[in-house]
């Protein structure tokens, strides 16, 4: 049973492998039928759900954590990582939405990516993609952990700058690359001080947790930062977020496995995984939902002056993730996993969605030249709408349970700030959304829009009605109990020991009908302003909110440009002047030594014998001195 | 005459010799030199065997007179074939050893 667990990972790692050999053979020597590509593609994350699912069962029926080592790894001296997979609770929770989300995007990427030159090396990347995260999510030990961190940090290089033929996406890739790699460096340094303190003793999860206790507090509070700044990087939250709304920049899939499967979630997977840390550090945990807090707040403020409808959809996630982490920074494991569970149902749904309507319209992405797409398909509208209204949280679609119970929480444990801050997000949250929802399929047909949108495959359209499906239903695995609901989540999730908060029945009842009277009112204000928006007129966004407050200028000048300088100092001054000056020196004085030398060598026999002279005189003369 | 007086004689000889290989030009006059400088040795080990009562010497000496002549022969015509080919006894002129270094 337990192998099931290597062929989890094993599956889309290997199905990577053999489609990027087989694209290589196709470019090369003789071309392979894109059909053989997308069958291998999609049976490799459909092995791993279904082991998944296989796992998740056993263990739903009251199994024990099960383990499965590969081989050992690494043996130097005290360090000892085996390279062992793990399979409890938290982990098999994340593995059974990433491999079914990330199977149903692999399907809605064969429609998509169709006809693309590219097309078997995009799904080698894919299966790679999604292969790292299982490595992250399955991983026992945090260094596992952080080579699939670094994997899938790669492949979202790879894939943002798919079209790389485009300077400006590779651009984006490279900033995708180059942010996150800020946040592995302090997770990095993080996971070492954790290591010096406890790695003696065993290196997995489990010897870690038992004797953490062992650490200084202020350390701890050091590796709870450090780690955080990991998942800061990660999970796109302030300050490291610049590089989400940039990943847009590649294929629509991409950035549904990014945004929903994959990618992003493993900073809030990271957190909890650490909750035995952070349970020991409130301070910092209070820092992590504070972040978590700012950074919905600021994204959801940025994303109502956008007009790209995936940059939309890019910020909506940062404004999630924020939700996620507020939940988790204050203990709240069970709702912030909740929430990432329907986050990756609807997220999803609402990327393949958008990304049906540019195909649609020919890689149109700006919203306000389209309008009017309801009469385009039926079921890109019905379940775009969907999506819409649990990203939104209106009972009883995914989002409203768990953005509802992230807020009780927040608000049973006297968060009172953090939870109006939120509350507020979820009006701006609909309001955003609606924004979209309305201009796009609503609102009168701008005369930009082509008149005759492309009918999509069904391939494209399938995968849509089932994360539909999911996005309406998922959310009542997490029923609050006050509901009549048994909430199987909060059960599942028992692990963390998540303080029980009690609350008269009322107080729960208040705070969800004061949600959906907040997210209605950012309905309507949107319904009022873009519903029946006029599309031929001009629109124009401008201020400091449609530039996102200027935060890339202002990092472009405050980082990228006095590294730039230091750079250019050091490369072409001090490496020129300096180092290579430096080599020369010495080389020049040898040189010249050997000049010197080399007078000697004159070729005149009369000097030749004055210098015998002068050799013999001196040697007698040392002769006669010691002879005495 | 006493040794310390042939021996002082015999250095005087050889020093000249040696000031002469340095300091002159010509070939001959070097060669002279050397020449000098072998009969010093020679009159050195020759009144050192008298000296001593001592055969050993003698042959010493003997035997570097017979090189000598026969390493005149072999010079002077060395000097003969130097000369053709420059049409000069100046010994800087053969200064073909040298390190003539690239001043790159």
């Amino acid at each position: 049973m337990n192998i099931y667990l290597l062929w989890i990972i094993l599956s889309p790692l290997l199905g990577s492998l053999v489609l990027g050999a087989m694209y290589l053979y196709s470019v090369k020597i003789k071309k392979i039928s894109d059909i053989v590509f997308a069958a291998i593609a999609l049976v490799t994350p459909f092995v791993s759900f279904i082991f998944t699912f296989m796992l998740f069962l056993k263990l739903y029926n009251g199994s024990n954590d099960m383990r499965y080592t590969l081989f050992k790894w690494l043996k130097v001296a005290k360090f000892d990582v085996n390279i062992t997979f793990l399979a409890d609770h938290l982990s098999v929770f994340m593995a059974l939405f990433v491999t079914f989300i990330g199977w149903l995007i692999h399907i809605y990427a064969v429609g998509y990516m169709k006809g693309d030159e590219g097309y078997g090396k995009f799904f080698s990347y894919f299966n790679l993609f999604l292969g790292m995260m299982l490595l992250l999510v399955l991983g026992n030990n945090p260094v596992i952990m952080f080579f699939g961190w670094e994997g899938v940090g790669l492949c979202s290089y790879l894939l943002i700058s798919f079209y790389y033929k485009d300077a400006q996406n590779v651009i984006a890739g490279n900033k995708a690359f180059i942010v996150n790699r800020i946040g592995d460096f302090g997770f990095i340094i993080g996971l070492s001080i954790l290591f010096i303190y406890v790695g003696i003793n065993g290196f997995d999860y489990v010897s870690v947790q038992q004797h953490i206790a062992t650490v200084p507090k202020p350390t701890l509070s050091l590796i709870a930062f450090f780690l955080f700044i990991g998942a800061m990087g990660k999970s796109a939250q302030i300050p490291l977020y610049v590089w989400l709304p940039d990943a847009m920049a590649g294929p629509t899939p991409v950035s549904a496995l990014i945004h929903a499967a994959t990618m992003v979630t493993a900073g809030v997977y990271m957190v909890s995984r650490f909750h035995f840390l952070y349970s020991l550090t409130p301070a910092i945990g209070e820092f992590i939902a504070i972040v978590g807090a700012l950074s919905s707040l600021f994204a959801a403020v940025i994303a109502i002056k956008q007009r790209d409808i995936k940059k939309i959809l890019a910020y909506s996630t940062i404004s999630q993730l924020g939700y996620m982490f507020v939940a988790v920074g204050l203990g709240f494991y069970g709702s912030g996993l909740f929430h990432v569970f329907t986050h990756a149902f609807f997220k999803a749904l609402l990327f393949m969605g958008a990304g049906a309507v540019i195909l649609q319209l020919h890689h149109e992405q700006d919203i306000f030249h389209m309008g009017r797409m309801k009469d385009a398909s039926k079921i890109i509208y019905y379940t775009f709408l969907i999506a819409t209204l649990a990203i939104c949280g209106i009972f009883p679609f995914a989002g409203f349970f768990s953005k509802d119970e992230i807020l009780f929480d927040v608000f049973a444990s006297h968060h009172y700030i953090l939870w109006a801050i939120e509350l507020f997000t979820a009006g701006l949250t609909a309001y955003y959304m609606f924004r979209l929802f309305f201009t796009v399929f609503i609102a009168p047909k701008s005369s930009k829009r082509i008149d005759k949108p492309e009918t999509l495959s069904s391939v494209v359209t399938y995968p849509l009605i089932v994360l539909a499906i999911g996005s309406l239903l998922c959310g009542f695995i997490g029923v609050p109990k006050i509901m009549g609901g048994s909430n199987f989540v909060a059960h599942w999730f028992l692990m963390f020991g998540d303080e029980d908060i009690k609350s008269s029945g009322m107080v729960e009842f208040l705070l969800m009908g004061l949600n959906s009277i907040v997210v209605l009112v950012g309905i309507y204000i949107a319904y009022k302003k873009f519903a029946i928006i006029d599309l031929n007129r001009e629109i124009k966004l401008s201020g400091i909110i449609y530039n996102k407050f200027y935060i890339d200028e202002i990092y472009n000048m405050l980082f990228v440009k006095n590294l730039q300088k230091i750079s250019n100092f050091i490369g072409k001054i001090f490496d020129r002047k300096f180092i290579d000056g430096t080599v020369m020196m010495f080389a020049k004085s040898f040189y010249n030594m050997g000049e010197f030398v080399s007078i000697l060598q004159n070729g005149n026999v009369r000097f030749y014998a004055f210098s015998m002279l002068l050799g013999a005189s001196a040697f007698f003369t040392y002769l006669i001195y010691v002879m005495g | 005459m006493s040794l310390f007086e042939v021996m002082f004689t015999g250095v005087i000889l050889f020093s000249i010799g040696i000031i002469g290989v340095i300091s002159r030009k010509n070939i001959f006059v070097i060669y002279m030199s050397l020449e000098l400088m072998l009969n010093a040795i020679n009159l050195m080990f020759v009144s050192a065997s008298r000296y001593f009562h001592s055969m050993n010497a003698q042959v010493i000496s003997m035997m570097i007179i017979a090189i000598s002549a026969a390493e005149a022969a072999l010079f002077l015509s060395l000097v003969v074939l130097l000369y053709k080919r420059k049409g000069s006894l100046d010994a800087d002129i053969f200064n073909k050893l040298a390190q003539h270094g690239d001043k790159s």
